[in-house]
């Protein structure tokens, strides 16, 4: 992490896409919101599987299935573990997009009714949006939206106002914007839905990869995330559940491994968390996610949150030094996670990220699978800059300098 | 100089050419960009089959901007029964800049467009 002077302590030497980057300059990497450069241990993890130990899982008698087997669970048990979880209420899924709608789907066809009510909120992203979306048209329920206020935050006040309206069965929100930064109180929110009687899905895409996540704590019903984004490799995502409701729940995909029997009309269904493992599942994915989160817990998710938290701080006040850039979301970086989306002034988004990557900043434009909000703040876009573990003040000085000349380019 | 930026397409950006609305107008469409979810829409107004006025509205980047600007000028007179030959090639090689596969969208969203408008073909040109 970063040292008192401002330096790497190691954490940059352990991701070799910053010393092997085939583009020949200096990677200088600020889109880990969208997904997260990968350390030598999860490299090595995925190939070591695949060279040692790889066999399809669960059924298999021979040594080798027997060791994919034993990796596989392994890995489950170590991701469950790390954000306070049991194995057994711990799907693996594709991404988080397909573990809500997993719960969209398997929890939401057979629970909601007309005049039911799907809360969600204006900072949400697509995938915590559409599929409630389709499942409310599906079932003549209502879509709701929570507002964000001018700070980019939610009002308690206003979700206590939804709530006693009693019609509400879900509530679904991210723990941390994807936009906006926002870190939301996640359990007094979870509190209130439940005193309410309403059920919570809590999108943790953006929580997971910086900062401590205990979700029995945090009182979620269902908490989906994704392995990309935590220091893992694409196509796994997570869903935890809570066990009397996923032990309820119909299966979302159906085929092999989810099935205890099956008959030629008719099947029975395996138990958790199987069930909800149509197929052969990504093996050498959770081997991989489960040596991302191996390592995150070696550094420690305090120390990681207190180098985001420091990094954001150095970001912000950086960025106020250039002339007609507007951030959105809350001030301080005490109160949002480690990204800033912003506007120039006379630049749109867009060519603030062809500009930046000509000093080899990379950075995000658009509208961030955010459309609703970003009609909310009044902008197309955003150009976001994002932070993880290998980031230092160096590389915020890059964006602000390639700014500056983006700036200049425009004649600005 | 910038290769992307040059000062042509920087002044069209700052300085569109034919942009706003056009009361009244015989067509019109509307698109939107799915990488940025920028807009853009067309007015037309239509004289012995040939586009007699032109105008762009919406917001975008300096390569939609530039390229709307750019192809009003050329736009304006031209038979409708040419528009829908119009392709990719002839937006780009009339921008005059390298356009990376990823802004191709942001150079052509103003002849998709137009060609809907006109021949309600919404496809993207290829």
């Amino acid at each position: 992490m970063e040292t008192p002077s401002g330096g790497r302590a190691g954490v940059r030497a352990d991701f070799p896409i910053f010393t092997q980057n085939p583009g020949g300059r200096p990677l200088i990497y600020l889109d880990s919101a969208a997904s997260s450069q990968k350390p030598e241990v999860v490299i090595e993890a995925l190939a070591e599987h695949l060279r040692k130990h790889n066999a399809n899982v669960h059924r298999g008698v021979y040594t080798l299935a027997q060791e994919a087997d034993a990796a596989y669970e392994g890995a489950r048990r170590r991701v469950a573990a790390f954000v306070g979880a049991q194995p057994e209420t711990t799907i693996f899924t594709k991404n988080a997009t397909e573990a809500i709608n997993l719960v969209a789907y398997s929890w939401g066809r057979a629970n909601l009714a007309a005049g039911d009510v799907v809360l969600i909120t204006q900072m949400e992203h697509h995938a915590n949006i559409v599929p409630w979306q389709v499942l409310c048209a599906e079932r003549g329920a209502e879509l709701r939206y929570l507002e964000v206020d001018e700070q980019g935050e939610l009002s308690l006040a206003a979700l206590d106002a939804e709530l006693a309206r009693g019609d509400v069965r879900l509530v679904a929100f991210a723990h941390v914007s994807n936009v906006l930064g926002t870190i939301n109180p996640v359990a007094e929110m979870t509190a209130r839905a439940r005193a309410a009687g309403a059920l919570t899905l809590v999108d943790g895409a953006q929580a997971v990869p910086q900062m401590g996540v205990d979700v029995e704590a945090l009182g979620a019903d269902f908490y989906a995330w994704t392995g990309h984004k935590a220091l893992g490799p694409t196509g796994i995502g997570v869903l935890h559940g809570r066990r009397e409701l996923l032990e309820d729940m119909q299966p979302f995909l159906t085929g092999g491994d989810m099935i205890a029997s099956v008959d030629f009309q008719s099947a029975t269904w395996n138990e958790l968390p199987y069930k909800f493992e149509a197929g052969t599942p990504p093996i050498a994915e959770a081997v991989g996610l489960g040596a991302a989160v191996e390592y995150l817990a070696g550094l420690g998710m305090e120390r990681v949150r207190a180098h985001e938290r420091s990094l954001t701080a150095y970001m912000l006040e950086r960025l106020a030094e250039v002339p007609g850039l507007r951030v959105v979301g809350p001030t301080t970086a005490q109160r949002r996670g480690g990204l800033a989306s912003f506007t120039i002034e006379g630049i749109h988004p867009h060519d603030v990220a062809e500009l930046v990557d000509r000093g080899g900043v990379c950075i995000r434009a658009g509208h961030h699978c955010a459309q609703p909000l970003m009609r909310c703040l009044g902008v197309g876009a955003t150009a976001r800059a994002s932070v993880g573990v290998y980031n230092d003040r160096s590389d915020i000085d890059a964006l602000i300098d390639a700014l500056l000349s983006g700036r200049e380019v425009f004649g600005l | 100089m910038d290769d992307l930026y040059r000062d042509y397409i920087l002044d069209h950006y700052k300085r569109p050419r034919n942009f706003g609305e056009l009361q009244p107008h015989d067509l019109e469409a509307l698109e939107h960009n799915p990488l940025c979810g920028d807009e853009l829409g067309v007015h037309i107004l239509v004289k012995d089959d040939r586009i007699e006025d032109i105008r762009f509205h919406g917001h975008g980047c300096a390569i939609s901007q530039a390229s709307a600007s750019i192809a009003s000028e050329e736009l304006k007179g031209m038979k409708l029964s040419e528009v829908g030959g119009l392709d990719a090639d002839w937006m780009i090689d009339l921008l005059g800049i390298p356009v990376s596969a990823t802004r191709r969208k942001c150079a052509l969203l103003n002849l998709k467009v137009v060609r809907g408008a006109v021949t309600g073909d919404h496809s993207w040109p290829a």
